[in-house]
């Protein structure tokens, strides 16, 4: 046995090690700690699959104060920020967000973000915790003389609510949060929840509705303690990193650093849909128009383990021969979908939905499939217009 | 993490495994703690076979929780004179009952003397303590 070598996570050895507002709330709900991209974050509360329940079928509040936010403002923000990322900024409406990738100069993948236009000259982007650093530093260089640039990562915190219950709960955090149903799926609008000024998004990344709220800082762990109150009768439960892994996965939503990172381009990731290469002038837009004039030498496919085994990032994948062929970037039980799945990179030839092919479990060559994703597809409700 | 949870009378590895020795054999399986750690379990796969002459802190098999994947070691060298079929079947057995149905192997120990190097359930205790 050897339950405490936990799966690597970004510069868990970073020497210092930051907590979030809501460290406090984490302990007191009984969250088991550990580093995650230099921050300290509750991997689990009452366990993995139970909070994933949760989330599928009531719903979970999750921390996630550790992302980035940074803003871009003034009259040419749109192009600055428009010129590093591969969706198309250019068309955001105020109030409206957009998911897409940031590539450098050789069409690898920087970071994937959410970019919210929350003014006429006023965008806020959204980065993983494990790459501020490095998107700070982009954007920042590119706002030199164009833009003024803010990284308010420090001053921002932000909570996500998802799962089938998440607008009932809202619906009791006050009457500006109870009409938040109204929201557009990629929209967003200040809100006060629970007695907290908020900018409020129809965004998430677990496969389910609902909603993530950026809040001041300080603010958090009230809003925090007052959603838990009032989901609680509702079954809302506090959600950690473990479960937000296997939400996302079963939902095929990217993890950076698993499925892209800056080996991987957008288009052999499954990312095609996020990348404009008619909007004009962008980094890594060359490469990406070669990239995309060629067959794409692999892919990343979604695939199902069908033999005893689990497979999970950084696992080899074989030919039926044996051959080694790709790499598993993601995998786990999948508790919703109630079967063994994963992400990983094939050769375009071993894609096709069916192709069979093995997951080398620690020298355990174990039988697979390719599979249509995502695994998991929410009955969403119809969003009110 | 309570001294409850460790019963005494069995003797434990720095690795988490618990063994109960029983005539020449040991029952073998992880603690409560390890379980803890572990979370939900969802397979529990054994690569060595009944009849098999093992090594001390040889993979036995392995255990699959939705998070990680950790190693089953022998606490003690010796022949697997059986397998616990039913956690291949029903994992769970092992986060319900670590110390009972969830036990996983038995191992005809070759050298009785080896398990005097074994940790006794205080000695587990202040392990624990200072790994969590």
């Amino acid at each position: 046995m050897n339950p405490l070598s936990t799966p690597d996570s970004p510069n868990s050895s970073a020497t210092k090690v930051r907590r979030t507002s809501l460290y406090e709330e984490h302990v007191k709900h009984g969250g088991r700690m550990v580093p995650f991209a230099g921050w300290e974050m509750p991997v689990q509360y009452t366990g993995i699959v139970d909070e994933h329940h949760a989330v599928r079928t009531a719903c979970g509040l999750f921390d996630v104060s550790h992302m980035g936010e940074l803003e871009m403002r003034g009259e040419y923000a749109a192009q600055v920020v428009n010129y590093l990322v591969t969706n198309d900024v250019g068309q955001l409406a105020v109030g409206q967000a957009l998911y897409t990738a940031a590539c450098n100069a050789g069409g690898t993948i920087l970071d994937d973000l959410i970019v919210y236009r929350a003014g006429e000259d006023r965008y806020l982007t959204v980065c993983n915790a494990s790459n501020r650093e490095k998107m700070v530093g982009v954007f920042r260089s590119a706002a030199e003389h164009h833009c003024d640039f803010e990284d308010r990562s420090d001053a921002t915190a932000l909570i996500a609510l998802q799962g089938p219950k998440a607008f009932e709960v809202l619906a009791r955090a006050g009457s500006d949060a109870a009409t938040l149903s109204q929201l557009k799926s990629f929209h967003f609008r200040d809100a006060v929840v629970a007695n907290v000024a908020c900018t409020v998004a129809r965004t998430g990344y677990t496969g389910e509705d609902g909603v993530e709220i950026f809040c001041a800082w300080n603010e958090a762990p009230a809003l925090w303690r007052n959603l838990v109150e009032l989901g609680s009768p509702l079954g809302l439960k506090p959600v950690g990193l473990g479960a937000r892994d296997t939400l996302r996965l079963e939902a095929r939503l990217s993890l950076y650093g698993n499925d892209i990172d800056e080996t991987t381009n957008p288009l052999e990731a499954g990312l095609g849909w996020v990348v404009k290469l008619g909007k004009g002038d962008f980094v890594g837009r060359e490469t990406l128009e070669k990239v995309k004039a060629e067959p794409l030498a692999r892919k990343l496919v979604g695939f199902e383990v069908t033999g005893r085994g689990v497979a999970r990032h950084g696992y080899p994948l074989r030919d039926l021969e044996g051959n080694e062929v790709g790499i598993c970037t993601s995998g786990s039980p999948g508790p919703t979908v109630g079967k063994n799945i994963g992400l990983g990179y094939l050769p375009a030839n071993l894609t096709a939905i069916g192709t069979k092919f093995l997951v080398d479990c620690r020298g355990r060559n174990i039988e697979a499939s390719v599979v249509k994703t995502p695994f998991y597809k929410a009955n969403k409700g119809a969003v009110t217009t | 993490m309570s001294d409850a949870s460790i019963p005494e009378g069995l003797k434990y590895t720095k690795d988490h495994e618990w063994a109960k020795i029983e005539g020449g054999e040991i029952v073998v399986g992880i603690t409560r703690f390890a379980v803890e750690q572990l979370g939900d379990i969802t397979l529990v796969n054994f690569d060595a076979k009944e009849g098999a002459d093992i090594d001390e802190g040889k993979a036995l098999g392995s255990i699959e929780s939705v998070k990680s994947v950790s190693d089953i070691f022998a606490p003690a060298a010796g022949k697997l004179t059986k397998i616990n079929r039913d956690v291949e079947q029903k994992p769970e057995l092992v986060n319900e009952d670590p110390y009972g149905k969830g036990w996983l192997a038995r191992i005809a120990v070759s050298d009785a003397k080896s398990l005097d190097a074994l940790l006794d359930a205080a000695a587990y205790a202040e392990h624990v303590k200072s790994s969590s």
